[in-house]
């Protein structure tokens, strides 16, 4: 009997859990504010609140801006952390009404962001504008309206083990003879440490594949990539694609489908090899494997074009549907373009600061910053329009196969077919 | 015990049955009610605060309709059937509504909201300072309870009143070094805080001028804009910069005369479109039945390959001569209790040509991810690993269950000890362990980790980048729906509903099946 009155006991908490479920359910589509209220937490009722989402390396510094500025305002901040899918989580929170007010992220996003009516412009003066790096005022302007605030700016670059290679490259060629000279003498591993895996990296060998002379897209009459134009199986990239080719596998070894994201950085801090094609994030992996580095642009090919790795450049969106757009604004185009916000925002994570005055301070104690940033000079901002999806993976895959020793050719225009089914063009 | 039995057989005598109450019961019950009640009053101050009345009348109906069930004797059924019917409502019924309705929407990236939310965000995002306009300085004050903007040219210091009829000059306001208007002739000047609180007011007003609006950028400044485009709804079309878009409800987006469209669209029902996508679309329909085919030999190589060394090592330690198989068991049940996730990866770093651990235990220089028979037999070997644990642990049980008399029998009739396992021991363990075969396909079949954690659908060959060696229908389409263009919910929906209906049929005929393989053998 005691055991049958538990039983009923549990079943009837499982009945009112189910309950209270169902009923929330079935009640939302019926009123649409309702939605809203459930996650009340985030959002707070009216004025009062200023809410930010952030990833978790980013919620610590931010918190005690975030403070200031809500005594200055007399509003509560909240620094909200967000690990997972962030660019699909603000967007689906978004579109329910229960979505942040301040959105933390990359540029690249912006395309995506604006076409589903996620973040508003921002209005930066012409004192402001001229305060950061002109690469990252050029990342977050998108269709000629500026859509975020940017504060860090991040691109990869060479780094060489000084120990081996005393001497900075001065062409793809020469790093290469360098590195097999090495590989023979039995004193490293691998010829070059730039990851490509079982589905190629279009991020990392980019700038290998400009110096080659390819291209992704053609250009708008305004200078915006144009998804339009897509040129991955123009003659020019097929000869890029046949240097990687020269690269690769069949050739020269130094490109390889065995270096992946996940060991390359690993290989290169142990010393397996003399010269690493990787960003910031790098950095403390190879100071902890004792190597003494130094960074330098990724170089061209010989006589040809210059090695743009792409830039990323990270930023603050104001939510068009926040509950709380003015203070937003004023958080976003007055606060964060402050130094020292983006200063603790650096010693968080060691990325090149996009204020111009920020990275003079952080280079005194911290060279590589700045060492990263003139690698990333000729650099192209990541293309942000929403089509630039439809890239990465054709590419890689035609990566992959070229460094494997298929045909340059086929590969490309492969690619190429894809991608334009993909766009519909 | 006797006392229950006989005070039970007392209770029925007049006629309905009552239950004995027992302090554990009252207290349990209590308590139950009281969080349940905890749960609902929990949900009202934000239902009155959104003024949802029908999200709260619908609350209230939900615990009166509770405490009527479990406060009273009646509705004894009712205790039991309304959590199960609200549980399948919930988690079954609900769902499967939802992703079949989402597969007749285009609901994704550019089409997430709808056509009033597009067309704020195509004025907002095309809002732009008109040229030469200055960046004001901005103080917000009252005039009266009236909100109203006080405007500093930087260049010539000069402050303007803006309020909801336009900008006129106010002379006689005193303006600090920040830029900021300290006092105003007439005007309550509101301090930061202050300003913060009526935020929602100063985005709201906008400034009529020559040239466009002022609006408010933020607390302290102030731009004077024009929006490049803007919608008419008596055409249903977005005019600006020279031309025209035409609202079209069938894709959800507004289109020039060009046939080009605006970036921000909306959600609009496409009928059976994405249906129609996933039977024509070529990238789709040529590669499909190549994708099935593999798909199926995975799901089956792993179900039965699981299962037969599942099975194998159950039966050697089933036997009565073995000694130590507490260890054994624990050691074998490992790899089922280790997270697969964290495992597929290890798995994919053995198998690295040059790095991994494979290869250098073999001394061999295998590209093993590379090749698509080796990835093939590579992920196959994986899913063996991880999932055999769980056959040897069911068989273990099922073999439980089978009288040892059973095989003694056979033996003594003069069956192999392989007869009587084929004869006696196989079908007796089939009985049982068919349903669980089954729906180990059924997962095995949409084993969406197994291949996007080691191999990622590769190798793809260079010429049809689109699907990969060791793709699945499940890996294959989820890059189709998320891949190339962004988000695509209502196409992946209607996908899901295809590989549903495949699962569902395999599922139906292999129950069909094992029901008459019960009546022979029960």
């Amino acid at each position: 009997m005691r055991m049958r009155a538990l039983g009923t006991a549990a079943l009837a908490t499982l009945a009112f859990a189910a309950t209270a479920c169902g009923n929330s359910q079935s009640a939302s589509p019926a009123a649409p504010s309702a939605s809203a209220s459930a996650p009340a937490a985030t959002t707070g009722a009216g004025s009062g609140t200023l809410v930010i989402w952030a990833d978790p390396s980013r919620v610590k510094p931010l918190k005690p801006f975030a403070d200031q500025f809500g005594t200055e305002n007399g509003v509560t901040v909240e620094v909200k952390e967000i690990s997972k899918d962030n660019q699909m989580t603000f967007l689906t929170a978004s579109q329910q009404g229960s979505g942040p007010d301040i959105m933390i992220g990359a540029h690249d996003w912006i395309g995506n962001l604006v076409q589903n009516g996620a973040i508003d412009p921002v209005t930066l003066t012409a004192e402001q504008k001229a305060a950061f790096s002109e690469k990252a005022v050029q990342a977050v302007t998108f269709n000629g309206q500026i859509y975020g605030a940017p504060y860090a700016v991040e691109n990869i670059a060479l780094i060489r083990n000084t120990k081996l290679a005393p001497e900075a490259p001065a062409t793809i060629e020469d790093m290469i003879d360098k590195g097999k000279e090495l590989k023979a003498a039995g004193k490293v591993k691998e010829v070059l440490c730039l990851p490509v895996g079982q589905k190629g990296d279009a991020f990392h060998v980019y700038p290998l594949f400009a110096s080659g002379g390819g291209a992704l897209f053609g250009a708008t009459p305004s200078g915006d990539p144009d998804p339009k134009q897509v040129l991955l199986g123009a003659p020019d990239s097929v000869k890029a694609f046949e240097k990687l080719k020269a690269l690769g596998e069949k050739g020269d070894g130094a490109l390889r489908t065995s270096i992946t994201n996940e060991n390359y950085i690993v290989n290169f801090a142990a010393g397996k090899c003399a010269y690493l094609v990787s960003g910031p994030w790098a950095i403390s992996e190879v100071k902890k494997g004792g190597i003494s580095y130094d960074i330098t642009a990724v170089p061209a090919f010989k006589d040809g074009k210059p090695a743009t790795p792409f830039v990323g450049v990270q930023s603050f969106f104001v939510a068009s549907k926040g509950k709380n757009k003015a203070l937003a604004q004023e958080f976003v185009a007055n606060y964060v373009t402050n130094k020292d916000v983006a200063k603790a925002l650096y010693e968080a994570d060691p990325r090149p600061p996009a204020l111009t005055a920020a990275l003079q301070e952080v280079q005194a104690s911290d060279p590589d910053a700045v060492k990263f940033m003139d690698a990333g000079k000729e650099g192209m901002p990541m293309p942000a329009i929403p089509e630039m999806a439809a890239i990465w993976e054709p590419f890689g895959i035609a990566e992959t196969a070229v460094v494997k020793g298929g045909d340059a050719a086929k590969a490309a225009a492969a690619a190429q077919k894809a991608i334009d089914g993909a766009l519909k063009n | 015990m006797v006392v229950d039995v006989r005070e039970a057989a007392r209770a029925n005598a007049p006629g309905r049955p009552r239950r004995e109450i027992t302090t554990a019961f009252v207290v349990s019950r209590i308590a139950v009610l009281a969080v349940a009640a905890a749960i609902l009053l929990y949900a009202v101050p934000p239902l009155v605060a959104a003024g949802s009345w029908v999200s709260l009348g619908l609350l209230c109906a939900a615990s009166a309709a509770i405490a009527s069930l479990y406060l009273t004797r009646r509705f004894i059924p009712a205790k039991y059937l309304i959590p199960g019917t609200v549980f399948l409502l919930a988690f079954q019924v609900f769902p499967v509504v939802y992703t079949v309705t989402t597969a007749f929407t285009n609901f994704g990236d550019g089409h997430r909201g709808d056509k009033a939310a597009a067309i704020t965000a195509i004025e907002t995002g095309s809002v732009r300072q008109t040229p030469g306009s200055p960046e004001y300085g901005l103080t917000a004050a009252l005039r009266g309870d009236e909100l109203v903007f006080l405007l500093v040219d930087p260049a010539t210091k000069q402050v303007g009143l803006g309020t909801a009829e336009g900008l006129t000059p106010l002379p006689g306001a005193e303006v600090g070094v920040t830029g900021k208007v300290l006092k105003a002739p007439g005007l309550t000047v509101l301090k930061a805080p202050e300003a913060a609180a009526r935020a929602q007011e100063i985005s709201a007003l906008a400034v009529p001028t020559d040239g466009g609006v002022i609006k408010a950028n933020g607390l302290s400044r102030a731009v004077e804009g024009r929006a490049a485009l803007v919608y008419d709804a008596a055409c249903d079309c977005v005019r600006g910069n020279g031309d025209t878009w035409t609202a079209d409800a069938d894709q959800g987006y507004f289109v020039n005369a060009k046939g080009e469209h605006l970036a921000q669209g909306w959600q609009v029902g496409v009928g059976f479109d994405n249906f129609a996508r996933v039977l024509t679309d070529p990238t789709i329909s040529g590669y499909f039945m190549g994708v099935l085919g593999w798909n199926v030999a995975f799901a089956l190589a792993s179900v039965f390959g699981t299962f037969a060394l599942g099975m194998s090592v159950a039966l050697a330690l089933h036997n009565p001569r073995m000694r130590g198989t507490r260890v054994y068991r624990i050691l074998l049940i490992l790899p089922y209790a280790m997270p697969a996730f964290a495992m597929l990866l290890v798995w994919r770093d053995m198998f690295n040509r040059d790095f991994g651990l494979i290869n250098q235990l073999l001394g061999a220089n295998v590209d093993w991810l590379g090749e698509p028979a080796t990835a093939r037999l590579g992920v196959i070997l994986v899913n063996l690993w991880l999932g055999f644990p769980y056959m040897f642990l069911v068989t273990t049980g099922a073999l439980q269950a089978i009288p040892r008399e059973l095989t003694e029998a056979a033996s003594i009739d003069g069956a192999t000890p392989w007869k009587a396992f084929r004869r006696v021991t196989l079908p007796l363990l089939l009985v049982a362990l068919t349903p669980l075969l089954i729906s180990s396909f059924a997962f095995n079949f949409n084993n969406f980790n197994a291949i996007a954690l080691t191999t990622e659908g590769g190798p793809f060959p260079a010429e049809s980048p689109q699907v990969g060696g060791t793709d699945l229908l499940i890996t294959y389409t989820f890059r189709l729906a998320f891949g190339a263009g962004g988000a695509q919910f209502g196409f992946a929906a209607a996908i899901s509903v295809f590989i549903f209906t495949i699962v569902a049929v395999v599922s139906a005929v292999a129950f069909r099946r094992t029901r008459k393989q019960e009546e022979v053998y029960a």
